[in-house]
Formats: structure tokens, C-alpha cells, sequence
């Protein structure tokens, strides 16, 4: 997927080698990346580098990121949904820098799509390569602390423990309160953690044509889950999966069955719920769809609304 | 429950486990019968709970074989199961009882996630089932059915050790290794969990290796009786008799230092 660094050299001359990481550690990434492909959702461990931003800050997706791009690729970030968070913002002008790459905040015209927290609300097409920054990737590690035994578990497919977690949540909670880093079996067969995304997204990971590529830098490792492959939820027969249901359409565009954020507006409790997916925001707006919040503005405000100029636009 | 008497449910044979220069036991011999309770007695660092542990394949035997009669009837040697063979064995049709309470159980998870553990491992994925089985096991262990949602972290010793009991009699295990159950715990709380084991066992058809200094104990559990000192059995018999009428001198020792009251 990436050319030699000869072919790139007209177009950036930034003294880093293409998309930051050396030839050889790319290659030890993709290397990573195909034995998770090869299986998927089982965790891969990958010598995970240093990277100009601290844990926590996408480290891992960054990496897996810099392994698979190429100089025709159409990059795009998000960060809960938004192409204009700090986080999204500094990683798009990480790889315009280092790789010279075009970017863009369009769900369909992106071949790659790094994201921390969601999936976006358009359907991703075959071609397509969504990388997810993971946290924790392991999803039995709160139940059992030792990674030596989470490892075992998983080879001896022995996943009783994560159904005692759901327990637990119904019976404090007398619903599954867990609403986040929802726990999957891919493939049917290894238990995975789908990172910190909302478990409305959850379906979105099932048979989706796109590729997805998960990573861990603190962690060092990596996973993957193919096109068209199968993940379901986990569930009790009488609690089955359900995904979160809003009440109100988005404040800004009028959607429905999408993932809405909450926005707080005064101090006398007044809020708006308005779209996580701000590409997916804005295109409603172009077309025309307008939510409550939007009142009769003109339609040239209307479609940026929550914009206000793009800070990253190098 | 229906006896299959011609044949044990457990044989060791020759069992013998070294550390390093140092012997844990050696040359253990003996058979356990579907319903039999096996007390394992002696003095500290007499080789019991290592011979407990090389039974429940917790330690792997220096020499020395365990044949166990699976639940499909057919005998296996248990060294040569596989990990996942092991594990399975060790959740369905074994029990383990430790004298800490806490390391049987998940002390972060309610009394009622954790019998139900053993039953969520074996595929079962209803909520409403396994929450009325638990509290079937709860009321049998006589733990109050509104403590359910209580993390044993709140619960007295007594109670985890009951508890702990619960956790591995849900899935009717055949065969259950006790290692002091009642050690740490108050006389009158002893009392009622030995009341308490007793019923169970005889109720159940139980087979137990129980491990225990206490001869008392021994005595009101145990059918059989397997004395050892230095790691080898110095003496073995029906429970009363070894104790009315000890042969060795060292099982004289023994029988005679129990503090009359």
C-alpha cells in the first residue's frame, strides 16, 4: 500500500520518512496486521514504538494508521464523532506533515479513517479502512487482573466470565448498564473489546464491508476485524442487546437513529442534543434538514452551524 | 444417584512429588469410591497438602499416576489430559474448597455472580435461570436470599465459606477437595458448617479428599482415614477404628494430644 519514500519525495520534504515510522517498523506493523486479519479479534502483539504524543492520546491507532497509508490515500480523523476536536485536529496535521497526504472530513470520499470513540453514521463502503485508537484491549482485564490467565482464557475459548460482568450489571442495575466498550464475539469466536465506542455502533461492526484495524500502543497490540465478518453482542436470552435510544432528533439537523451527543447551554438546565457525527451534521444541513435549534437562520450559517472555519486546513 | 461400585472414581497410584532435594510425598497409594469421604490428617509438613494439590492437579507429581472415571464412564489418566480437558474437569465435575475463602471466590462480584460463575462458564445465557439457581444454592447454604447482590467482601468467614461451597456444588460435581475448610473460623461457627457439610455430602453422594489437622473434624466428616508423616501414609483404615484403636505410635501421638474439654 505504500510506495517507497523516493517516488513521495517531490511532494514532502519534511525530513521524516513517510508517515513518520521507518520502513521496518511499518513493516513489522502490517506484519501485525495480517496475522489479525488471518484471526480475527485475537489481540496480536506489536512492538509497539515511541510516538510524538503521550498514551492515551491514539498512539496505537496512530501507528497502525502510518502502516497502512499511502500517498493516495484520503485520510480523515474524528474524535467522538467530531473532525474538529484537538485530538482529531492534531493527528490529521501529524500526517499532512509527515506524509503529505490529502484529508478530509467527508465520511465517503475517505479511504482510511482514524477515529477515537465512534463509528461514523454513514455506511462505510468495501475500500475503506477504519482504524480504531484502543485503550484497554483486553476485554476481560477488570474481572481478571492476571494476563497470563486472560491469555489462557482466550486460547481455551473459556469466555463464562465475561457473561458474569453483564450479570452483574443486571443485577445492580436490573438492565445491562454497560453502554460503552460493549463486549463482542468476532467470528465466533474470540471475545473482543470494540475500544471505548458507544455500544450503539456496535451493529455497525457487523459484516461491515469495510476493513477495521484496531490498535494499542501502551498495550502493544493489535487486532482486527475483516470485512463481512460476523460480530454480535454479547447478551442473556432474556436481556437481549438493545442499543441506546434518544428521545429527541438532533437539535441541528433533525436526524434520527443516530448517535447524539448532549450539550449543556446555561446554567437554568438548558441543553441541546445534537449529532456526535458532525460530517454526517453538516451534509444533513446541506441538503436542507433543519432541527429545532436552527430556527429560520440563513442557509449559508445553517450549514456550519457548529463549525466556524476549519483551524486545520494547511 | 446411582453408584457405580465395581470401580473407583479415583486411583492413585505410587504418587510422588520431590522439591528439589526435599520430599513433599512419596509412594501414596489408595483408591476413593463414588461417596466416600477421605479424611487426609497429620502434623504440619507432613506432606498432605501437597498431596492434595498433585490430586487436584495443582502440582505436577515426581512419579506416580491418578486415574479418574470421567462423567462418560471412561477412566483417564489425569496427567495426560489437555489444559482445556483440565480446566473443564476442574469447573464441572470437581470442587475445591480452600481454607481461605477468598481465593475461591471473586470477592469484587455479588454473592449471586459468583455461584453463577460456573454455570454462565458452561453456556448457560439466561439471566432469570441462573439468578433462581443461585438462589436455590444460597437457601441450601443458609445464606439469607436478600444478601444476593452483596459482594462477599461484606460477608462474615462463615459465610464465604459457605458461599464457596455454594459456587462449587451448582454444577453437581462428583468429587470435591476440601483443604481445612473450617480452619480460622469460630467453634460455633465450625459447628454449623461441618452440620452443614455433613448434610450436603450425604445428601448429594458426594466423594471428598478432605485435608485436616483437626481430628475432630476428621472424624465427624470422614468415612476412611489416611495418616502420613514425613509425605508418606503411616497408617490408613476406617475412621473410627484408627482413631478408637491408633496402631503407630505417631497416630497414638496424635489421637492423644487432641485437648479434651
Amino acid at each position: 500500500m505504500t510506495t517507497p519514500l523516493r517516488a513521495r519525495a517531490s511532494r514532502t520534504e519534511t525530513g521524516y520518512n513517510f508517515a513518520y515510522l521507518d520502513e521496518q517498523t511499518k513493516r513489522m506493523i502490517r506484519r501485525a496486521i495480517l496475522k489479525g486479519i488471518a484471526i480475527p479479534g485475537y489481540q496480536v502483539p506489536f512492538a509497539s514504538r515511541e510516538m510524538p504524543m503521550p498514551y492515551g492520546w491514539g498512539t496505537g491507532g496512530v501507528q497502525v494508521t502510518a502502516a497502512v497509508l499511502g500517498p493516495d490515500d484520503v485520510l480523515k480523523v474524528i474524535d467522538q464523532g467530531s473532525d474538529d476536536t484537538t485530538n482529531a485536529v492534531s493527528i490529521r496535521k501529524f500526517f499532512v506533515k509527515t506524509a503529505g497526504v490529502a484529508t478530509t472530513t467527508s465520511t465517503a470520499d475517505a479511504t482510511i479513517i482514524q477515529t477515537r470513540h465512534r463509528i461514523p453514521e454513514a455506511s462505510l463502503k468495501a475500500g475503506q479502512i477504519l482504524v480504531y485508537q484502543v485503550p484497554i484491549p483486553e476485554p476481560l482485564r477488570f474481572l481478571e487482573p492476571r494476563e497470563t490467565e486472560t491469555r489462557r482464557m482466550h486460547a481455551l475459548e473459556e469466555y463464562g466470565l465475561m457473561h458474569v460482568k453483564l450479570y452483574e450489571d443486571i443485577a445492580r442495575h436490573k438492565t445491562i448498564a454497560t453502554t460503552y466498550a460493549y463486549p463482542v464475539k468476532v467470528d465466533g469466536r474470540y471475545v473482543m473489546d470494540p475500544s471505548p465506542t458507544p455500544k450503539f455502533d456496535n451493529p455497525k461492526m457487523h459484516r461491515s464491508p469495510a476493513l477495521q484495524l484496531f490498535g494499542a500502543g501502551r498495550e502493544k497490540r493489535i487486532y482486527a476485524i475483516p470485512p463481512h465478518t460476523e460480530v454480535i453482542s454479547l447478551d442473556f436470552d432474556d436481556y437481549p442487546f438493545e442499543v441506546n435510544r434518544f428521545e429527541s432528533p438532533c437539535a441541528l439537523c433533525a436526524a434520527t437513529g443516530v448517535y447524539l451527543d448532549e450539550v449543556i447551554l446555561d446554567d437554568a438546565g438548558g441543553r441541546m442534543f445534537v449529532c456526535s457525527d458532525t460530517d454526517h451534521c453538516e451534509g444533513r444541513r446541506a441538503d436542507g434538514h433543519r432541527g429545532s435549534m436552527l430556527g429560520d437562520a440563513p442557509a449559508t450559517l445553517a450549514s456550519k452551524a457548529n463549525v466556524g472555519g476549519r483551524a486545520d486546513d494547511v | 444417584m446411582t453408584f457405580d461400585s465395581d470401580r473407583p472414581l479415583l486411583a492413585a497410584q505410587g504418587l510422588t512429588k520431590h522439591y528439589g532435594a526435599r520430599m513433599g510425598c512419596q509412594d501414596v497409594t489408595f483408591d476413593l469410591h463414588e461417596g466416600e469421604v477421605v479424611a487426609i490428617v497429620g502434623g504440619s509438613g507432613s506432606g498432605k497438602s501437597t498431596l492434595l494439590q498433585l490430586l487436584s492437579l495443582q502440582l505436577a507429581a515426581t512419579r506416580g499416576s491418578v486415574h479418574y472415571r470421567m462423567r462418560d464412564g471412561a477412566t483417564r489418566e489425569l496427567g495426560t489430559l489437555n489444559d482445556a480437558e483440565r480446566r473443564f474437569l476442574m469447573r464441572t465435575d470437581w470442587g475445591y474448597v480452600a481454607q481461605d475463602a477468598a481465593n475461591g471466590l471473586r470477592m469484587q462480584v455479588s454473592a449471586g455472580g459468583n455461584v453463577g460463575e460456573r454455570l454462565m462458564g458452561l453456556g448457560q445465557r439466561h439471566y432469570g435461570n441462573i439468578r433462581n439457581e443461585a438462589l436455590s444454592w444460597l437457601d441450601r447454604v443458609e445464606i439469607d436470599r436478600d444478601r444476593i447482590d452483596d459482594q462477599p467482601i461484606a460477608f462474615s468467614g462463615g459465610m464465604r465459606q459457605r458461599l464457596v461451597i455454594a459456587k462449587n456444588l451448582v454444577t453437581q460435581p462428583r468429587l470435591v477437595f476440601m483443604d481445612e475448610p473450617t480452619g480460622g473460623l469460630d467453634v460455633s461457627v465450625q459447628a454449623r458448617l461441618l452440620d452443614l457439610l455433613r448434610g450436603l455430602v450425604a445428601d448429594l453422594g458426594l466423594a471428598v479428599v478432605l485435608v485436616t489437622h483437626d481430628l475432630a473434624v476428621a472424624r465427624l466428616l470422614s468415612h476412611r482415614i489416611m495418616v502420613m508423616r514425613h509425605g508418606r501414609v503411616i497408617e490408613q483404615g476406617l475412621t473410627d477404628q484408627v482413631l478408637d484403636d491408633p496402631r503407630e505410635a505417631y497416630t497414638q501421638l496424635l489421637v492423644s494430644s487432641v485437648l479434651q474439654v
